[in-house]
């Protein structure tokens, strides 16, 4: 029986166990918090589980119905892992203190965390009252703080979107999203039940130039981007409000990756893979959003699936070949597509740079087109999925994944 | 009375009018059963937290079993403001029946205890 250890019991760390376990393996499951269900717990509202469960369900219901599914799992939360190293994982936690593992496999499973205020570099003051959208969701939802009283919201992705809606409902006011493309990176969906539901306003092409505000928040100084995204001087608004919350991006939590020596893909700040989730060094799989990150839980699931069996069976080593983003592509995932494998059929998942309402998107081995399809209403918000075979994949040299919009 | 909504049913997000329940712009028919719902009885499937006592997490997640009119929101969270909840607790479990005379439960999205 091969011993699999997972780090990280959020979406794709759960379905990673249960489909490990279910192919046979035995399993150890660390989790840094003392709860399992990661950032799902925080995530109160619903929308999750259409693809896999055909309902709308919330967070919490969506990590529950894969807790259920636990048994027989070796589980260990409130552990945080140090360190990995070819098989072993050493950890902590105040039950068994320091420990090393040892086992055949293990899947990185850590998610991302969210860009701060320091990571997007905006002048002023660093009142109270700054916020990154889920350390504020965090707050609100699982300790029952309230955050403030007036609102105003960097970036446009879905979890500031969701905070929009939630901070209204609970009697504060979202006096604008500020949005620095000139579209939001949201779900329409979003944008509809958060936004225009309650009458906030969204100003695209916009950022935040000034934070002011001595000890809390007091308001902060909105311009106009030009489209080099620079603010446009003489645009400048004040916009009053104790609380600023930033929305603007994720990136996957990979120290332990990169500590481990585990090759990094520079477009995805997550490590290299191939097809069933095996990272560059052998015995290691990774994945979810420590991989990419994603907008719909279901493919995290999926692809925590994924990773569980592969690591359950453990692949032998072969050739590949090399999947790269070319023009309007922002990534690849996988990155390296095995020659033999398990399925026939495999999935490229990636994001397109810019909006496209009609298009296609085109692979190439070196300069010989090998696969095109039409694809309608692309947006970098969205990942992109395209089915390959693996024998066409097999026989090319290096596949390139570009998007062309019709003219 | 002129009103533009964007269809959220399928990604294209038509950009709809409906102008005295004639509707226009839409894409498919689809789009035009969600603009006479959304302009006529919008619903919503509202989802907040309450009190919990008992238990670790201070706040227990709940939603509506089923989408509410739009217009009750706020008043539905001023009612759930007043309901506490003992834990044990297990997911499904009605901690409020009849939010607001509408006939739906409010129900723990949970496990606690
Ligand atoms: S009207 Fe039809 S095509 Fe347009 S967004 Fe709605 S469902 Fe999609």
């Amino acid at each position: 029986m091969r011993n699999v250890t997972i780090i990280g019991a959020g979406p794709a760390g759960l379905a990673a166990a249960i489909a490990a376990r279910d192919a046979g393996a035995h399993v150890l499951l660390l989790e840094r918090a003392k709860e399992l269900g990661g950032i799902l717990n925080q995530c109160i509202h619903n929308g999750f589980g259409l693809y896999r469960f055909r309902e709308e369900l919330t967070g919490p219901e969506y990590a529950g119905r894969f807790i259920d599914g636990l048994h027989d799992i070796d589980i260990r939360t409130d552990t945080m892992v140090l360190e990995i190293s070819s098989g072993s994982v050493t950890a902590v936690n105040p039950k068994d203190g320091l420990f090393t593992v040892t086992s055949d496999a293990v899947i990185l499973a850590m998610g991302c965390r969210e860009r701060t205020c320091g990571a997007i570099g905006v002048p002023g003051d660093r009142p109270a009252g700054v916020f990154t959208a889920g350390a504020a969701q965090r707050y609100m939802n699982i300790e029952g703080l309230r955050i403030g009283k007036r609102a105003v919201i960097l970036g446009s992705g879905d979890i500031g979107l969701i905070m929009a809606r939630r901070m209204t409902l609970e009697g504060a006011e979202v006096a604008a999203c500020v949005e620095l493309m000139p579209y939001s990176s949201g779900l329409n969906r979003n944008i509809v039940q958060c936004l225009h539901d309650f009458d906030i306003p969204l100003y695209l092409s916009h950022t935040v130039t000034r934070i002011i505000g001595r000890s809390r928040l007091e308001a902060v100084e909105v311009a106009e981007v030009g489209p080099d995204r620079k603010p446009v001087p003489g645009t400048e608004f004040r916009i009053d409000c104790d609380t600023l919350l930033l929305s603007v991006g994720l990136i996957p939590e990979n120290e332990l990756t990169r500590a481990a020596g585990i090759a990094i893909d520079p477009h995805t700040n997550g490590p290299v893979v191939y097809d069933d989730m095996e990272t560059t060094q052998k015995g290691v799989y990774a994945c979810g959003n420590v991989v990419q990150v994603h907008d719909l839980v279901d493919f995290v699931s999926d692809e925590g699936e994924r990773a569980g069996r592969a690591a359950a069976s453990g692949q032998p080593e072969g050739a590949y070949t090399e999947v790269q983003p070319g023009s309007g592509v922002g990534y690849v995932v996988p990155q390296r597509i095995r020659h033999e494998g398990a399925e026939d059929t495999v999935t490229l998942f990636f994001r397109v740079r810019k909006p496209c309402r009609k298009g296609s998107l085109v692979v190439y081995d070196g300069e010989r087109e090998v696969l095109r399809k039409k694809r309608l209403y692309m947006t970098p918000g969205e990942m992109e999925k395209l089915p390959i075979s693996r024998e066409l994949a097999s026989t090319a040299e290096t596949l390139t994944v570009t998007m062309e919009e019709d003219t | 009375m002129k009103q533009e909504l964007i269809c959220i049913v399928c990604p294209s997000g038509c950009r709809i009018t409906v102008e005295d329940g004639q509707v226009t712009d839409n894409g498919c028919k689809r789009g035009e059963v969600y603009a006479l719902k959304e302009v006529t009885n919008p619903t919503r499937v509202l989802t907040t937290t309450v009190r919990l006592t008992g238990a670790e997490p201070v706040r227990l997640p709940v939603k509506t079993e089923r989408d509410i009119p739009k217009g009750l929101l706020f008043s539905a969270m001023r009612q759930l403001d007043a309901v506490t909840v003992a834990a044990p607790v297990r997911r499904g479990d009605v901690v409020l029946r009849d939010v607001c005379g509408t006939g739906v439960s409010v129900i723990a999205c949970r496990d606690v205890g």
